[in-house]
C-alpha cells in the first residue's frame, strides 16, 4: 500500500469536495435552507466549462468568469424570484421547493444537451515524486479549489459585504437593525453560493466526466462535507472536504471504491448523532 | 364530522375498486398506484404531518420493504409470510433508526432522513450474493391469469389504503394523535406538560414505516423485478410528502386527495411530455408551494374571492 500516494490523491480529490460544499455550506448558514439545486448547479458550470473548451480549444480554467458571471445571476435571481417567498418556511417546505427546482433544471440539462457523457480530453501528464505521482490535471483541480475557497474566506471576512453576510448569519433580525438589507444579502449569498458551484463544476470538467447523472453524487457530497466539518464555517467546510477525500481515497483501496461512500455516509450519519453541529462546527448555527 | 371523512375514504377505497368493473388494464394499474401511493402519503403524514418532523425516509422503508418481501419470496416463503416478515422488519429497522435519527430536530433530521435512503441503496447494492446487487432481484410471479392478477393486487392495494386510512383515524383521535400534534406545535412544552416526546415520536415514526414496507413487499411481488435503484428513489422520497402536502398534511382526506392529483398529472405528463417528465415533477411542486401553502383542503375560498394571499401555516405560530 502506497500511503503517500492515497494521502495525495485524497487530499487532491478532498480539495475539490470542499470546493462544492463551502456555497452549499455558506446557504445552509446564512439563509437556513438546504439547497438541493447545488448539484446540478455544479453540472451547469462544468457544461458551461465543457463547451467553452469544446469551442475554443482553451483549458476550461479559462472559462471561470464567464462561468462565474452566469452562475451568479441564475443563482441571485433563483433566490429573489423564488426561496427569498419561502425562506423562513420549515425546512419542509424549503427542501421541497429546492428539490423542485433542482427536477426542473436537471430535466432542462438533461434535454437541451442530453444525457450522453461528454469529456473534455487533456494531457497535461504527471510530476514524478519518485514514491508517488501526482496527475497535473488533477493538480489543477486541488490548486483551484483551494484557491476559490480561500477567496471566498477572505471575501467574508475583508470586504463590508461579505461582513454583512456573516451579520446575517448571526442574527438577521439585528443585522436588519444595523441597515442591512436582509433580502439582497440572502439573495448575494446565493449567488455566491450557485458561483461557487458553477466554478468548481466548470474547472471539474479536467477530471471528472461532463453529464447529468453526476448532479445527484456532486450533491451527497456537499451534504457529507458540511454534516462531517461543520456548518458556519469555510474552514470546517475545507477540513469536512479534505477528511472526506482521504477517507474515500484509503477506503477505496481496502474495502473498493464502491463501499467507500457507503462508510462515508455511515461517518455523516455517526457525525449528525454524537456532534451535530459537525466535528469544527460553531455552536448556534443550527 | 370525523365519521363524515371515514365514510367518503371508504367510499372512495370502493371507488377505487370498481375500477375492476371497466375491464382497462391500463386504469386497473393506474387505480393500484393511487391507492399504493395514498398509502404511503398516510404512512408518512404520521411522522411528516401529525409530528412535523420531515422525513425524507419513505424510500428507505419502501425499498426495505421490496427487498425483505422479495428474498422472502426467493427463498420459499408463501407471499403472506414475506409480506409479513417485511411489515416486521421494516418495523423494527424503524425503531432502530428511529431512536438515533428523532434526536436530530429541523434541517439535521431531514438531512440524516436522506442520507439512510441512500446508505440502505449502496447496502443493498454491495451484497451482490444476497439481494442480486445492482442487477436487481427477480420475485416470483403470482401464476395466475393476468387479469386475475392485477384485480388481486388492486385489492391488496386498497386494503391497505383502508387499513393505514382507518389507523390515522384512531390516532388522530387517540392521546398520541394529541401528543404528536404538541409536538408539532412545539416540542419543548410538550415535553415540559409530560408527554413522552421521544416514545411518541418512535411509534410515530414505525407507523410511517411500516405501511412503507408493507406496500414495497406488495409491489415487489406484483412487478416481478426489483432493483436498488428503483426500490431506494429519493423521487420517491419527495414525491410522496408533495402528495401529502397538496391535499393538506394532518389532514384526515388530504393525504388521499393529494395523491389522486398528483399521480393523475403524473400520467398526463408521462403520456403527453415524457421527455419533460423531471420538470413537470418540479413544477408541480413550485406551484404546491406558492399557491397552496396549506394544501387543498386548507384552501380558504373566501380569501380566493377577496384575491387576498394565502396565509401560509407556519406564520400561525
Amino acid at each position: 500500500m502506497n500511503t503517500i500516494q492515497l494521502i495525495i490523491n485524497g487530499l487532491g480529490t478532498g480539495a475539490f469536495y470542499a470546493s462544492i460544499a463551502v456555497g452549499f455550506s455558506l446557504v445552509w448558514g446564512v439563509l437556513n435552507v438546504i439547497n438541493m439545486v447545488h448539484g446540478s448547479l455544479v453540472v451547469l458550470g462544468a457544461f458551461l466549462g465543457f463547451f467553452f473548451w469544446k469551442i475554443t480549444g482553451l483549458n476550461p480554467v479559462f472559462s471561470v468568469p464567464f462561468v462565474a458571471v452566469s452562475t451568479f445571476l441564475i443563482g441571485a435571481t433563483l433566490q429573489s424570484v423564488f426561496i427569498n417567498k419561502v425562506v423562513s418556511a420549515p425546512v419542509l417546505t424549503t427542501l421541497t421547493l429546492t428539490f423542485g427546482l433542482d427536477l426542473i433544471l436537471y430535466n432542462v440539462m438533461t434535454v437541451y444537451f442530453t444525457a450522453s457523457i461528454r469529456r473534455v480530453t487533456t494531457s497535461y501528464g504527471n510530476i514524478d515524486l519518485g514514491s508517488a505521482v501526482v496527475p497535473i490535471d488533477r493538480l489543477y483541480v486541488a490548486i483551484f479549489a483551494l484557491l476559490i475557497t480561500g477567496i471566498l474566506y477572505l471575501v467574508l471576512r475583508m470586504t463590508s459585504i461579505g461582513r454583512a453576510i456573516v451579520a446575517v448569519r448571526m442574527d438577521k433580525t439585528a443585522a436588519a437593525l444595523m441597515g442591512i438589507w436582509v433580502k439582497s444579502v440572502y439573495a448575494i449569498t446565493f449567488g455566491i453560493g450557485a458561483m461557487m458551484a458553477g466554478v468548481a463544476g466548470a474547472v471539474s470538467t479536467l477530471i471528472y466526466p461532463v453529464t447529468t447523472g453526476l448532479s445527484g453524487a456532486f450533491l451527497l457530497k456537499a451534504f457529507i462535507v458540511c454534516v462531517i466539518g461543520g456548518l458556519g464555517s469555510i474552514p470546517g467546510a475545507l477540513f469536512g472536504g479534505l477528511l472526506l477525500g482521504v477517507i474515500e481515497s484509503f477506503a477505496g483501496y481496502a474495502i473498493g471504491p464502491q463501499n467507500s461512500l457507503t462508510l462515508a455516509l455511515a461517518i455523516m450519519l455517526f457525525v449528525l448523532l454524537v456532534k451535530p453541529t459537525g466535528l469544527m462546527g460553531v455552536k448556534g448555527f443550527d | 364530522m370525523k365519521f363524515r371523512s371515514l365514510a367518503i375514504l371508504i367510499l372512495w377505497a370502493l371507488a377505487l375498486l370498481s375500477v375492476s368493473l371497466l375491464q382497462n388494464n391500463y386504469a386497473m394499474r393506474t387505480a393500484t398506484m393511487i391507492a399504493m401511493f395514498s398509502t404511503l402519503a398516510y404512512s408518512w403524514n404520521f411522522i411528516g404531518g401529525l409530528a412535523g418532523y420531515p422525513s425524507f425516509s419513505t424510500a428507505a422503508f419502501f425499498g426495505l420493504g421490496c427487498y425483505v418481501g422479495a428474498l422472502g419470496q426467493v427463498h420459499g416463503l408463501s407471499i403472506p409470510s414475506a409480506w409479513f416478515l417485511a411489515v416486521i422488519v421494516v418495523g423494527a429497522f424503524s425503531a432502530a433508526i428511529g431512536g438515533i435519527l428523532l434526536r436530530l430536530r429541523g434541517h439535521y433530521f431531514a438531512v440524516g432522513s436522506i442520507a439512510i435512503v441512500e446508505l440502505c441503496r449502496l447496502l443493498i447494492t454491495s451484497i451482490p450474493g444476497l439481494t442480486g446487487g445492482g442487477s436487481g432481484l427477480n420475485v416470483p410471479l403470482v401464476r395466475w391469469s393476468p387479469d386475475a392478477v392485477g384485480l388481486l393486487f388492486l385489492v391488496v392495494m386498497v386494503t391497505l389504503f383502508i387499513m393505514v386510512g382507518l389507523v390515522t383515524q384512531v390516532v388522530q383521535r387517540s392521546r398520541l394523535g394529541f401528543g404528536l400534534r404538541c409536538i408539532n406545535q412545539n416540542e419543548d412544552a410538550a415535553e415540559m406538560v409530560g408527554i413522552n416526546t421521544t416514545a411518541y415520536k418512535i411509534v410515530a415514526y414505525v407507523l410511517s414505516a411500516i405501511f412503507c414496507g408493507a406496500v414495497g413487499a406488495a409491489y415487489a411481488s406484483w412487478t416481478g423485478y426489483i432493483d436498488p435503484n428503483e426500490a431506494f428513489n429519493s423521487l420517491m422520497s419527495i414525491k410522496v410528502p408533495v402528495m401529502a402536502l397538496l391535499g393538506g398534511a394532518g389532514t384526515l382526506l388530504g393525504p388521499a386527495v393529494g395523491s389522486v392529483i398528483f399521480i393523475l398529472l403524473e400520467e398526463v405528463a408521462w403520456s403527453n411530455f415524457l421527455e419533460w417528465n423531471h420538470a413537470i415533477v418540479g413544477l408541480v411542486v413550485v406551484v404546491l408551494v406558492f399557491c397552496l401553502p396549506n394544501g387543498l383542503l386548507r384552501l380558504n375560498f373566501s380569501n380566493i374571492l377577496t384575491l387576498k394571499p394565502a396565509r401560509r401555516i407556519w406564520e400561525r405560530v
